[in-house]
């Protein structure tokens, strides 16, 4: 037993040839946010606010696909998604369609702690985070260059095969292979787990590159790509719409508790049931276990242990 | 075993006191509903299908708290979200915050079979909604003179009550209220609209679907979304069940609880029966909701820790039920 920490920032086709001016950035955000998370953890606070902190500095980070650098919708816009989950209490919160909050997973957390609901979004959302004097700003604050870039390139793909009205299958990735070969899709997400084994996760997004306005994802969808009960937390990442029908975190708890499984199997057993190249996610166990096995490419991923350990991996890591 | 098998729902929560009369309305509407998805089912339409025109049929009727009919948030306008899944392959399609789509449902379909996407809400949704020329009316159409009287007085009663885990007592101001230890999602039982509609099917094939639909919660907070269109708390099919959820929407969501059906099943190879049994006791805390569900083999069940339910079932075999306690 023991804290224990997992973040992510996403798992995608990450290719093997990312360039250092894009695997650097990455991989010292993943590594502060660890400290930041470590830090806290050790300086006893609760695993809720661990992960909201740890989270808030993801969507403050442009690398990253939440909060400021959230990819774009079709309409070049910024449509934000987070959610915050209590193992112990069970106590949870969600917000989508969020366009001008700072840090989406703290407009999550006052859905939990201020309101009697659990999801909030749109309009509404907006209009509870200017009651909550919670910090916003213009929409722009949000666009980075490099997602114009990932819009534009993304719908002169679509160009040649997109009509709403036709039937689109679900298993074509609806999002061409862009030319820096850059992952397409992204979250960030932070579970934690502190030595009286109290979990907590917490999960924030843009959403997908070109994403109808409106797209909902696996994000702000308890049991799809957040939950936390009193066994384990879990936060996940990939096609949401494949996250969303395999009920991704909800499932890892689920064959726990269910099947006898550790955390390691129930986590693998349960990306092993989605189709590859879609899926990955984090997950931390009430006795200090971490995992964090994905089926894509890669997943930007960093964990800490109580006994000492810790990790920073893109790509397979080759003590797996 | 074998053979089709259809579950309605009106909603779980209701009333001890509700006139007879609004209980002789309820189970028409729910007889009529069975009956339509019967002859569907007898025409061998897909359960998918189904289960779309059943919800529909729902959504109509002004009687539930779904398209017109829907509870009003606290602005006292109507936000509608809905939730389609069908069995095989675990399709699904959802939307929420519509205000102009007059079957909710439909568009939570077309969501399915027409984008790469799960879910749309909102201004997103009523603008894909309009792409796709789907019936839109006014939001006034949606809106009862009941419900604008069940808003002011949940208004009333809200005023001494704001968290609704708070389990006390409050008697209210209006007329029709009476004092009652009752409550649900922190209104007086009497003031508490059932929250959803919904039907699960699993038709001669063996594939299972399900949907749900709702205006929500009385007096919610404008963008409030509740469990209904939330695949794995409020509807949920894969190739062993389908399940649709109506209730307390986030203690529903907390469990997770239409998820949970399947899990046990798939877990713990508990049967149909066993498993609604298992998850309403043990899965929902104080949390109050019931459930309809059908499995690949032709059964039907249903759970709830409500007082009542609005339900009907049906299967191949001849058997057919509506209920409300």
């Amino acid at each position: 037993m023991g804290w224990a920490i997992a973040v992510h920032g996403g798992a995608g086709d990450i290719p093997l040839s990312l360039p250092p001016e894009k695997r650097l950035p990455r991989e010292a955000g993943l590594r502060r946010c660890l400290d930041v998370g470590i830090a806290a953890l050790k300086a006893h606070n609760h695993p809720l606010d661990v992960v909201e902190l740890v989270v808030r500095e993801l969507e403050n980070n442009p690398h990253f696909n939440a909060g400021k650098g959230s990819v774009l919708t079709t309409s070049g816009t910024v449509e934000m998604e987070a959610c915050i989950m209590d193992g112990k209490t069970m106590k949870c919160g969600a917000v989508s369609g969020v366009s001008t909050v700072v840090n989406a997973i703290s407009l999550a957390r006052l859905v939990m702690d201020k309101t009697p609901h659990i999801f909030l979004a749109f309009d509404g959302a907006e209009a509870f985070a200017r009651e909550q004097g919670l910090e916003t700003v213009e929409m722009s604050h949000f666009i980075t260059p490099e997602n114009i870039e990932r819009l534009k390139q993304a719908q002169e793909a679509d160009r040649v095969q997109l009509d709403y009205t036709q039937p689109i299958p679900k298993e074509v990735p609806k999002e061409a292979a862009v030319a820096d070969g850059d992952s397409q899709i992204g979250t960030v997400g932070c579970v934690a787990v502190d030595s009286e084994g109290s979990l907590a996760t917490a999960t924030s997004t843009g959403g997908i590159v070109n994403k109808m306005v409106g797209r909902i994802g696996d994000t702000p969808i308890i049991g799809a790509g957040t939950y936390a009960n009193h066994l384990c937390a879990i936060s996940a990442t990939g096609r949401g719409e494949a996250i969303i029908r395999g009920t991704i975190a909800r499932d890892v708890a689920a064959v726990m508790e269910f099947k006898g499984l550790s955390l390691k199997e129930a986590a693998a057993y349960v990306i092993d049931q989605v189709p590859r190249g879609n899926a990955g996610l984090i997950a931390v166990s009430s006795t200090g276990e971490v995992t964090m096995p994905f089926n894509t490419t890669g997943m930007f991923r960093a964990c800490a242990t109580e006994d000492g350990y810790s990790e920073i991996a893109i790509w397979d890591s080759p003590t797996k | 075993m074998g053979g089709w098998a259809i579950a309605v729902h009106g909603g779980a929560g209701v009333d001890p006191i509700l006139p007879n009369e609004r209980q002789e309305e309820a189970t028409r509407l729910l007889t009529r509903c069975l009956d339509i998805g019967i002859s569907a089912l007898r025409s061998n339409l897909s359960a998918i299908d189904v289960v779309e025109l059943v919800v529909r049929e729902l959504e109509t009727d002004p009687l539930f708290n779904s398209g017109r009919g829907s509870a009003l948030t606290e602005k006292g306008t109507v936000e509608m979200e809905a939730s389609i899944m069908d069995g095989p392959k675990r399709r699904c399609g959802a939307v929420s915050g519509l205000t102009t789509v007059k079957n909710p449902i439909s568009l939570a379909r077309l969501v399915m079979d027409k984008t790469p996407h799960s879910y749309l809400g909102f201004a997103g949704a009523e603008e894909f909604a309009r792409k796709q020329g789907v019936e839109l009316v006014d939001n006034e159409y949606f809106i009862t003179e009941d419900n604008v009287g069940m808003l002011k007085l949940a208004k009333e009663a809200n005023s001494i009550l704001f968290d609704y885990r708070i389990p006390t007592l409050t008697t209210c101001g209006g007329g029709a209220a009476m004092e009652n230890q009752l409550q649900m999602n922190g209104l007086p039982i009497s003031l508490y609209a059932p929250e959803t509609v919904g039907c699960v099917v699993v038709d001669k094939q063996g594939h299972c679907a399900a949907a749900t639909s709702t205006g929500g919660l009385m007096n919610k907070m404008t963008g409030r979304i509740g469990d209904s269109p939330l695949i794995g708390s409020g509807t949920y099919a894969c190739d062993l069940v389908a399940v649709s959820c109506t209730g307390e929407g986030e203690a529903i969501i907390r469990s997770t609880l239409a998820r949970e059906v399947a899990a046990v099943m798939e877990y713990k190879g508990l049967n149909l029966h066993e498993a609604v049994d298992y998850v309403i006791k043990t899965r929902l805390d104080e949390g109050k909701a019931g459930l309809i569900a059908v499995s690949k083999n032709g059964e039907v069940a249903c759970g709830f820790n409500t007082t009542g339910m609005f339900r009907g079932c049906a299967t191949e075999d001849g058997f057919l039920e509506v209920g409300v306690w």
